[in-house]
């Protein structure tokens, strides 16, 4: 039955996907393009484009889209449940027991270890969205950038809004909303 | 705090919420995460919210996800884990489903195109914002391990591209054992 091989392909997904969206997408093409024929490329380029523009994790956004291509919404429900079923699982194990030795003393130091390296993934994420956000063209780095590359509108939006960000405490989805109608009036319009 | 109704919903609104501005990649959620539960709402620390991040790391599945099922675990037990994990879920559900019946019309929409080239220099602001509050706790701690492993973090994942889980497992190993070490020279 399709709905089992769904179930059973998005959980696969979810389950080996180590280490956040980008280890996540071979998992999703092997299993939508090669184990089975729902994409064709084309639509699995689409799937990445659309990804990156919406909310929400890579796996989600596959889950839904190719669960709706292949069965509709009830494909699409499915292929999400499938999806978060071993995270559920194995989360919860572990919250269980982060909650109960939280406070033992060698736990203290694995997290005491962890806490600064989580701080700099943030940052390494951080500097690859400001990328794409202050540069036009795809793929530019600090390192291989020409003057033509550099998106001038796009790096003074992010100082004016780290600055209010730091300066009034402003709630960060307020600033995203209102970066995202600047871009309506300053990319748009003008 | 109290476990009624209204608890819930205020626990599912706020991952939804949260969820549905998470553009550009799990680690958004973050900042996101840090301005509702720890600042505004007070439900957990500033510390705890990083400890939960890298558990959530070092399990598989989208750190959006795990992060959301911690913190509902810890607010409010299992059931507290479905709230918020439906809360994730549901956005990009509904967004992806929508889209992928108007996908032509939203890939041509120039308002939706320069919407979202706006949100993403927002995006990068909220995450540079929070970078810069989390980078000066950790100096102004003066722990010297602690900014070691965060330059070393930072190397390997920017310039050498090594998966994060394994980042995280190998930060969290040697944090038990130097500290545990250090005990136990201390003891002596």
């Amino acid at each position: 039955m399709i709905y089992i091989e769904i179930f059973l392909s998005f959980f696969q997904i979810g389950l080996f996907s180590f280490g956040g969206g980008y280890a996540a997408l071979p998992l999703i093409k092997t299993q939508v393009l090669e184990v089975h024929n729902w994409l064709t490329v084309e639509e699995f380029a689409d799937l990445l484009t659309i990804s990156q523009m919406t909310p929400g994790p890579i796996a989600i956004n596959a889950s839904t889209f190719v669960g709706t291509k292949i069965a509709g919404l009830p494909g699409a429900v499915i292929a999400t449940i499938g999806c978060v079923t071993p995270s559920c699982i194995i989360v919860l194990i572990l919250s269980y027991y982060y909650f109960k030795y939280k406070n033992l003393s060698s736990i203290q130091g694995i997290l005491k270890g962890l806490r600064p390296a989580v701080v700099s993934l943030i940052a390494s994420a951080g500097l690859s969205i400001l990328m794409l956000a202050i540069f036009k063209t795809k793929g530019a780095t600090l390192l291989n950038m020409k003057l033509s590359d550099i998106n001038l509108v796009g790096i003074i939006i992010v100082a004016i809004s780290v600055f209010i960000l730091r300066k009034f405490k402003l709630d960060p989805i307020k600033v995203m909303i209102g970066t995202g109608i600047a871009g309506v009036f300053i990319y748009g319009i003008l | 705090m109290e476990k009624n109704i209204k608890f819930y919903w205020k626990l599912f609104l706020s991952t939804f919420t949260i969820s549905a501005f998470t553009i550009g990649g799990g680690y958004v959620i973050v900042p996101l995460m840090r301005k509702k539960f720890v600042e505004e709402l007070k439900w957990i620390d500033e510390e705890e919210m990083l400890n939960l991040v890298a558990i959530s790391q070092s399990a598989p599945g989208p750190i959006a996800v795990n992060t959301s099922i911690m913190t509902g675990y810890r607010l409010a037990g299992i059931f507290g884990a479905f709230i918020t994990t439906v809360g994730t879920v549901l956005p990009p559900l509904i967004i992806i489903t929508v889209i992928a019946k108007f996908y032509e019309v939203f890939k041509e929409n120039w308002i939706i195109s320069s919407l979202l080239l706006g949100m993403r220099a927002g995006v990068a602001a909220v995450i540079i914002d929070v970078i810069i509050k989390m980078v000066r706790d950790i100096i102004k701690s003066k722990n010297n391990v602690s900014i070691a492993i965060m330059v070393v973090a930072l190397i390997a994942a920017v310039i050498f591209n090594i998966n994060s889980a394994l980042i995280i497992i190998l930060s969290g190993a040697f944090g038990g054992f130097y500290y545990y070490f250090k005990k136990a020279g201390e003891n002596q």
